[in-house]
């Protein structure tokens, strides 16, 4: 086997990466947007992407669902290697959940029905089953009572559930978030977070980009840091905390951690 | 009546002139008022230039009730033809509307390249030349009677505004909403059916109503040439009859009555697509 370079990850899971990533760069363009990216993600981990606003850790991450395309470079996520006009990538999409920051459900159906419309159109699942998951995955996401209301008729924090649910109901076995509590009211984020947390503990790879440190420490197996379209330091969360290598990296934890 | 402030902050009221004008029994007088002196201008004309009104001769174009029972007139056969016509029209107006913008919207150079050559050629030719080209140029050369060149002329003209309405609403959809569609591994055709589309409706609502009442009303472009619509009925009557003023008023209120119903039964639909 070809030589690869060791991440600190690697060391720590072993195994084969389920997200690969390889020097990717990213422009829109003359503006470069991701910068020789290289990092790899294995199967069960638990990555947390934090850094400054346009630091690129949103583009990285919704690369690989290959909703941006990387400009240079290599990826492969789940053993499908994702590049623009791979026929590939809508079975991609179908391993690899997303979770946005503004949730982006469907506002003309039902909670249940944003639920079971992937499913039942994409992966041909019948509606009583597609329906019997929806209701056990809004049980997890501790809303069970909400599944005939509207999206509109949710609080946000709610509306956030539901969405981390329809990520649940295609049996993803990646899930990527992106910024999930930044839209949110304060006191409607610790809701969604405590999904998230317990979304961990059943072995789900995750890739979140998020400021919410108490979180970050409390699940991430991994901590990356991200600046300017580059990676500038990935360490495990205790390091990461109290002993940050970069000046950078170590004044934007300052700031963000500062109240 | 006395009045008396019953807490220390009083609602200041509107201007008393203001209230008066737009206080209902007022309105409706000035809504009469207005109606009234048009009519009466209409026939104060039409008396100074010595028209005959006979309006007792008009109800046999609609029906007649003779012994052999009730029969419609031509003005209800114009009228079935002129509804033929526009739903006929209109049904392909959807469909190539809706394939032109997609077209427009696919991304691709050679689809919105083509989809905006046909909008500007439709769009900027008038109604009339286009019935002529359909009529009079396309007709002999692919054997299109005067019924088929109509709706097809109707049709295609419409189709270019439509396809306008259809572009605008579905670019109104958040493009969240796309994302959102792809996340789950939806394809473009899957998001454009189950996502966007249905969402796009209720932006696209008002407008395709317009629409509608637009075609039932740009149809009676045909009776150029001499399609047995509603128009074309009002001018053969006429020709018949000399009753220039009843026919025109007749056929003007009966084009109201359908265009009305249309725009009431539209807003019953819009209701439904609401935002819920």
């Amino acid at each position: 086997m070809a030589y690869q370079p060791v991440f600190a990850n690697e060391v720590m899971t072993g195994g084969n990466p389920i997200i690969q990533a390889e020097s990717l760069d990213k422009f829109y363009g003359s503006f470069q947007a991701l910068d020789n990216i290289n990092m790899s993600v294995h199967s069960g981990e638990r990555v947390v992407i934090c850094g400054p606003s346009g630091s690129g850790k949103s583009t990285l991450i919704r690369c690989f669902n290959a909703l941006e395309h990387h400009s240079a470079g290599k990826l492969v996520v789940d053993g499908i290697e994702v590049y623009e006009g791979s026929k590939q990538i809508r079975k991609l999409r179908q391993e690899v959940g997303m979770v946005f920051q503004q949730f982006n459900l469907f506002p003309h159906l039902t909670v249940l029905e944003n639920l079971t419309i992937g499913p039942m159109r994409v992966r041909k699942v019948p509606r009583a089953e597609a329906e019997a998951n929806a209701h056990r995955y809004l049980e997890r996401v501790h809303i069970p009572e909400q599944a005939d209301k509207y999206p509109s008729q949710l609080s946000g924090g709610q509306q956030q559930r539901v969405a981390i649910a329809r990520s649940l109901c295609m049996e993803s076995r990646i899930m990527l978030f992106d910024e999930p509590t930044s839209a949110l009211d304060p006191e409607m984020i610790n809701e969604v977070l405590d999904v998230m947390v317990g979304l961990a503990d059943t072995g789900m790879t995750m890739v979140c980009v998020t400021h919410e440190m108490g979180f970050a420490r409390k699940v991430a197996d991994t901590m990356i840091f991200m600046d300017g379209g580059q990676i500038i330091e990935t360490a495990p969360p205790e390091k990461f905390f109290t002993q940050p290598e970069s000046e950078r990296c170590r004044a934007f934890l300052e700031q963000i951690l500062e109240h | 009546m006395h009045q008396s402030p019953s807490t220390d902050y009083v609602i200041p009221r509107p201007p008393l002139a203001g209230r008066i004008l737009s206080s209902a029994p007022v309105s409706i007088l000035i809504y009469l008022l207005v109606i009234g002196f048009i009519i009466y201008t209409a026939y104060d004309g039409s008396r100074a230039m010595g028209y005959n009104w006979q309006w007792y001769r008009m109800p046999q174009y609609l029906w007649t009730i003779t012994d052999e029972g009730f029969q419609w007139g031509e003005i209800a056969f114009g009228l079935v033809k002129t509804l033929q016509l526009s739903v006929l029209a209109f049904a392909l107006a959807l469909g190539l509307g809706l394939l032109v913008a997609l077209l427009r919207l696919s991304g691709l150079l050679v689809g919105s390249a083509v989809a905006r050559v046909f909008l500007e050629i439709v769009r900027n030719t008038p109604l009339l030349v286009l019935l002529y080209l359909f009529y009079y140029v396309l007709g002999p050369i692919f054997e299109l009677d005067r019924y088929a060149a109509s709706i097809l002329c109707l049709g295609v003209y419409h189709a270019a505004l439509i396809s306008e309405i259809f572009r605008a609403a579905i670019n109104s959809v958040a493009p969240g909403q796309w994302e959102g569609a792809a996340s789950i591994g939806m394809s473009k055709a899957q998001a454009y059916r189950y996502i966007v589309l249905p969402q796009s409706v209720r932006f696209m609502l008002p407008p395709m109503t317009g629409e509608m009442v637009n075609m039932v009303k740009s149809s009676a472009i045909v009776s150029v040439i001499a399609v047995a619509e509603l128009t074309t009925m009002g001018r053969n009557i006429i020709s018949d009859s000399y009753m220039s003023f009843e026919v025109w008023f007749t056929i003007a209120a009966v084009y109201l009555v359908v265009t009305l119903t249309l725009s009431f039964g539209v807003s019953l639909i819009e209701r439904h697509y609401a935002l819920k």
